[in-house]
């Protein structure tokens, strides 16, 4: 277990070195980009510009750029962006990330049930006219753009329907659970729902395929032949057994989701979190944001991954060491 | 003779296809009695696996239809639904599979796969279950038993794994234990032990085995009565000294000739019967051994019933007089051993 963690805390590592080396690259060799011209505003005189230049540092080498960038994320934490030299980079991470982990938390619990009532309904009811319905419907979910999706709602609960149906929801935005628990779930309710269509839609495909092939192996005719009663053959032998395709999926979506993947959920639903932040930083090609950002992402990718691993073994025992 | 434990009465079992129906069964009919080893014969695809997992009603396919009556103890279990069904299974009648290697859930333990069928059918406490276990596991020779219950299938050898298929198949003492192919993924040695193991259960236990097989040297060693399937019928019925003394119908006499024999002249090679078994979706009319069979004549055109012919209890359904039978016979099964008279 020791040198699992060990092995991982320094793949991380090497995972975070290279994005943020090429992310950084990526920037400095974009044309057009030059953060001292965002800053200075119009027609700036060129010792402004020099100025600007050398208050940021950017007259210096890129490596000793790169080094100060990650000194001031990692051991000072006081990188301030370049679009609003107000704000520090890592706190606003931090402070966005409860809005992110409260989306990606909600919609998941939605989509793991959804999912698997959808999959075990589809594949229970093969052959008959309710199956192909189910998965024509779960392929729409797919299909389904989460900006078109997340419009219309909005189109629907926020506008035509506002003041009737609908007059109990807040406007658009996020309240922190400690403000108040209510506003907190009234307004994350159609984030969670539109966020989660995507993976309902997937993962009920993914989970009928796979209880099907499942159906079908000797161990669950054994299960039949042991006498157990059907629930429990699907439940405790083919539902079991699937989860295994299912966790390593849903480990590695929810850690991409977390990591700031949910970026259109977000900027649909003006939802501050992490998404939100990316897509700012973005538009305003903010670097010490866009990096702040991006080590975020890598570190819960990494970290799904690893917690993937550990969960993989934890429902494969043949996977187990011994 | 006592009333049998499990009646099987004109099984007939067809699927549905996109190409037509295929008779899988067509009209099969056997007794299991109290205590016996009733071997059942065929090549793959002669229904003798599908006429035992209908009998436990483990076919699921929505395209499958079954015709006929299996009645155990006197209960229908054609007539039974799901849930009563499911008191028999693993209860009154234990199975166990072909390949070992995958018929244990990878996920569980194989203690804990034990005892879900011992108080699935019982209401005991999960310590009383989990000794039973151990029990059953020491019963049927794995050693370290009490350690072993904690292990997972694939920590199991494949002879390893058998044994604890069996042990989950005898775990609540059933009447009938049926055997489909419990040797074939094995290796030779590990086949003797299989076979010994479940010999041994029997005569512990008094279950009776169906032991289905395409192994003559299996039903040689193991089976009271044998059954020889062909084509989703039964062809010839008797008891083990019947059918390997005084085989009645040309196809068992085929399968007999094509064993390779220790204690006779080594032949030049192994006699094989020419040909191909039927497709079971377009059966010929008459005899379906017919058009393989070397001593074809005009009544082989009508399907020839199992029947007792020679006033025993051996059965066969093969229009050839006992007399025509017994000058054939030696002729097909040792053909080297004629050809080599002067």
């Amino acid at each position: 277990m020791l040198t699992f963690i060990v092995r991982r805390t320094l793949w991380t590592a090497v995972v975070m070195f290279v994005i943020t080396v090429l992310v950084f690259i990526i920037f400095f060799k974009t044309p057009g980009v030059d953060p001292a011209r965002a800053i200075a505003g119009r027609n700036p005189s060129p010792q402004v510009l020099a100025e600007i230049r050398a208050q940021l540092g950017l007259n210096r080498p890129l490596y000793v750029q790169y080094g100060v960038m990650m000194k001031k994320i990692f051991i000072t934490r006081d990188l301030v962006s370049y679009s609003n030299q107000g704000t520090k980079v890592v706190q606003e991470i931090f402070a966005a990330a409860p809005a992110t982990l409260s989306l990606v938390f909600g919609a998941a619990l939605i989509w793991i049930v959804m999912a698997i009532v959808m999959g075990v309904a589809a594949a229970r009811l093969r052959g008959r006219i309710y199956d192909p319905i189910l998965m024509v419907i779960a392929l729409i979910g797919v299909s389904a753009p989460v900006f078109w999706v997340g419009q219309v709602i909005n189109l629907i609960t926020q506008g035509s329907l506002h003041s009737n149906v609908f007059r109990w929801l807040p406007p658009l935005g996020y309240t922190s659970f400690t403000t108040s628990p209510v506003l907190w779930f009234e307004g994350l309710i159609f984030p969670w729902i539109t966020l989660s269509i995507l993976y309902i839609g997937f993962y009920a495909r993914v989970l009928r395929a796979n209880l099907l092939e499942i159906q079908n192996e000797d161990y669950i005719r054994t299960a039949r032949a042991k006498g157990l009663s059907e629930r429990r053959v699907l439940v405790r032998h083919t539902l079991r057994t699937s989860m295994i395709t299912f966790v390593s999926l849903f480990g590695l979506d929810f850690g991409a989701l977390v990591g700031g993947g949910a970026i259109l959920t977000e900027v649909v639903f003006g939802i501050h979190g992490v998404g939100f932040l990316t897509y700012e930083s973005l538009t305003n090609l903010d670097l010490p944001t866009i990096i702040a950002v991006v080590i975020y992402g890598a570190f819960f990718i990494v970290l799904a991954n690893a917690l993937v691993d550990i969960g993989y073994a934890w429902i494969d025992p043949r996977v187990r060491p011994t | 003779m006592a009333s049998p434990l499990l009646e099987i009465r004109d099984l007939k079992v067809s699927f549905r296809t996109e190409d037509g129906i295929v008779r899988a069964v067509d009209g099969v009919s056997c007794s299991l009695y109290e205590g016996e080893t009733l071997g059942i014969v065929g090549e793959s695809g002669s229904g003798k696996s599908v006429t035992m997992m209908s009998v436990m009603r483990l076919i699921t396919d929505p395209n499958a239809q079954f015709e006929g009556e299996v009645i155990y103890k006197g209960t229908n279990l054609m007539n039974l639904s799901q849930d009563q069904i499911r008191s028999i299974r693993g209860a009154g009648i234990g199975m166990i599979f072909q390949d070992p290697m995958t018929s244990l859930n990878p996920v569980y333990k194989v203690g804990w796969q034990i005892e879900e069928q011992i108080r699935e059918h019982e209401h005991v406490s999960r310590q009383a279950a989990r000794d039973r276990a151990v029990e059953l596991l020491t019963a049927v020779g794995i050693p370290n038993a009490r350690e072993r219950v904690d292990a997972y299938p694939h920590q199991f050898s494949g002879g390893m794994r058998q044994r604890v298929m069996i042990a989950m198949a005898v775990s609540c003492n059933p009447d009938v234990l049926i055997a489909d192919e419990p040797t074939t993924a094995l290796d030779v040695t590990i086949q003797a032990q299989i076979l010994a193991l479940i010999k041994k259960l029997r005569q512990d236990f008094g279950t009776a085995v169906v032991l289905i097989t395409h192994d003559m040297g299996v039903v040689a060693d193991m089976a009271d009565r044998i059954a020889v399937m062909y084509a989703g019928r039964i062809i010839e019925q008797g008891t083990q000294r019947d059918l390997f003394y005084d085989p009645q119908h040309p196809y068992t006499w085929g399968l007999l000739g094509s064993i390779a024999r220790l204690d006779r002249p080594r032949p030049r090679r192994l006699a094989a019967i020419p040909g191909l078994p039927p497709s079971l979706m377009r059966l010929p009319v008459g005899c379906a051994f017919g058009e393989r069979c070397a001593h074809r004549f005009e009544r082989c055109s009508e399907l020839p019933l199992l029947l007792d012919r020679s006033g025993t209890s051996h059965l066969d359904a093969c229009h050839l007089s006992p007399q025509q039978k017994k000058d054939l016979r030696d002729r097909t099964i040792h053909p080297e051993l004629v050809e080599e008279r002067p």
